[in-house]
């Protein structure tokens, strides 16, 4: 039988953390995004034309909303395993009648739930920025839970193996920005030269991209059944990954 | 008396090739206050770690109550309580939260009512609003024994219970291990604090490189692997001692005014006696006489060296 209470006690000690640092929680990246919205929406992006359709300021709330959700997704969550291995509290949780799963849903499920409040919060700030329109809100949704939990798996991977503050670091700052920035965030695919266009299609950041831009304005780069498939084979490639680590002894057990 | 944990065959290799345990066996009794002691690297923490389900064990088993500790695991950590060494706690978090926090992990739905008796009992009470970082060492280790102790444990580990902290405290933190034991909780506890052991166990288990060199009733310890020691006052100071004494190892102390005797107590002949004899025979004026229990930091001390 699950250990509900320890879900439960795991999830809500992650969530009180969001609340004793909202200000490096919810404002930091509200503040970063809006003024995304600013520059290159409202400032810059008055003297460009339209893109697929929509003004530049609407065609790159999906990117920056996605950018947002990956940073913090894999941030929150590597994080929330980091620190307890590093103050070494992490005991309470190893010694705890939990099993691995419950372990992983409390703390993937935490920092999901707070980049899903994050990526609302963005969603709510783009609109007083630029015109929003969601032609598939449904699908908008899903694909910001199964991203947000996606990639909150993938930072508690990166939490588990992280020795030090500076490997936690790495991936999100050094991979995961660039990645996006380069994935079509700011523009399409077909603007870039023919090479760079091919290079784009092994960005895997693109495909996540054009998926949440095509539930907006039901048009994107890259099919959305891609885009889709895409999110779930790196959601099981980081269940495997975490298993993995896990059957080894969370890198802490031996 | 009913065993509530019983080691076999524990061994404990870690991925550096550090052999931590070798071929452990124990069987520790309900209700007792079992002491393991050891030199820092003997051991210790490996072995209550694996029992806890923090470190994995290379090969053997461990039952707790009967249960498996990897098969029944979820049985068996239910009923562990673990006090660990360092003062592992978020710095940034309120006393009373976080106590709780340990509970829910646990299993155990929220008890308000539990968690005040139990940091009024650890006279922590007043600190329940504090966050840790604002708490005195002393006051985290207490915070460290109310979170081990939220789900209402049967076996409690103590891992270096008085590892920094003052005398006055550790007296107090003995009282509550006292306390804890009379309401039914059994406690085992390392150290290597010697005075610790002796003040409070029932039982000493001395481990060493990894090896179990002896368990046994700390008062048992001392009678059976203790020697005693017979202290002579001398009336006149001597430079060295007779001939005729050369048999019986005697030591010159305190610029020859005293003379030390070792000597097992057990054995049907002490030689005393004799050695009394000897020196009256020697002309040796003697002032006054007393005995010597060696400790049991004494026997640890022998233990240690002889491997």
């Amino acid at each position: 039988m699950m250990n509900f209470y320890a879900i439960r006690a795991i999830y809500l000690h992650e969530m009180d953390r969001m609340r004793r640092t909202i200000g490096q929680s919810i404002l930091s990246p509200v503040i970063s995004t809006s003024l995304y919205f600013i520059v290159f929406g409202s400032v810059i992006g008055g003297m460009i034309p339209e893109l697929d359709g929509v003004s530049y300021g609407s065609f790159i709330v999906p990117g920056l909303l996605m950018l947002t959700l990956l940073t913090q997704s894999i941030s929150n969550s590597a994080f929330g395993i980091f620190f307890p291995k590093f103050t070494g509290s992490v005991y309470e949780v190893l010694a705890a009648p939990i099993s691995s799963l419950e372990i992983i849903i409390g703390f993937v499920g935490a920092s999901a739930s707070k980049s899903l409040i994050v990526g609302i919060i963005i969603l709510i700030t783009a609109s007083f920025f630029v015109e929003l329109e969601i032609q598939y809100p449904f699908l908008m949704f899903f694909l910001l839970v199964l991203t947000c939990l996606t990639f909150s798996l993938f930072g508690f991977l990166i939490g588990l193996l992280s020795n030090n503050f500076e490997q936690l670091q790495v991936v999100p700052l050094i991979i995961i920005t660039p990645l996006v920035f380069l994935g079509g965030s700011l523009y399409t695919i077909e603007m870039l030269p023919e090479f760079w266009q091919k290079v784009s299609y092994f960005n895997p950041v693109v495909y996540l991209i054009n998926g949440m831009r095509w539930s907006f304005y039901g048009s994107s780069d890259i099919s959305i059944l891609i885009s889709v498939l895409s999110l779930v084979a790196f959601l099981l490639a980081c269940i495997i990954g975490v298993a993995i680590v896990i059957s080894k002894g969370y890198g802490v057990k031996n | 008396m009913k065993n509530i944990v019983s080691i076999k065959n524990l061994s404990k290799t870690y991925d550096n090739n550090f052999q931590a345990l070798k071929d452990i066996n124990l069987d520790i009794k309900k209700d007792e206050i079992i002491a393991l002691l050891g030199p820092n690297g003997a051991g210790k923490t490996t072995l209550i770690s694996i029992i806890c389900g923090i470190v994995i064990p290379t090969s053997g088993s461990v039952s707790v109550d009967d249960f498996d500790i990897i098969k029944d695991y979820r049985k068996t950590r239910s009923q562990i309580g673990l006090v660990p060494q360092e003062l592992t706690l978020e710095q940034f978090e309120f006393v009373f939260n976080n106590v709780s926090y340990t509970r829910g992990l646990y299993g155990k739905p929220p008890d308000p009512s539990l968690i005040e008796k139990i940091l009024k009992d650890l006279s922590l009470w007043d600190k329940r609003n504090s966050r840790i970082n604002e708490l005195s060492g002393g006051m985290k280790r207490r915070v460290l024994i109310a979170k081990a102790l939220s789900h209402e444990p049967s076996v409690l580990f103590l891992d270096e219970p008085s590892a920094g902290v003052d005398v006055e405290l550790r007296q107090e933190m003995w009282e509550v291990i006292k306390d804890l034991r009379n309401s039914g909780v059994t406690i085992i506890l390392t150290t290597h604090y010697i005075e610790e052991a002796e003040a409070i166990a029932d039982r000493v288990a001395v481990i060493n490189k990894g090896e179990l060199l002896i368990v046994d009733n700390t008062s048992d310890l001392v009678q059976s692997m203790g020697q005693k020691t017979l202290i002579i006052d001398l009336h006149d100071a001597v430079d060295s001692l007779p001939t005729k004494l050369d048999n019986y190892n005697l030591k010159v102390l305190n610029n020859g005014l005293s003379v030390s005797y070792d000597y097992d107590s057990k054995s049907k002949q002490t030689g005393i006696t004799s050695l009394l004899q000897d020196m009256k025979e020697s002309g040796l004026k003697l002032k006054d006489i007393n005995t010597e229990q060696s400790s049991l930091e004494n026997i640890f001390v022998e233990l240690v060296r002889e491997k």
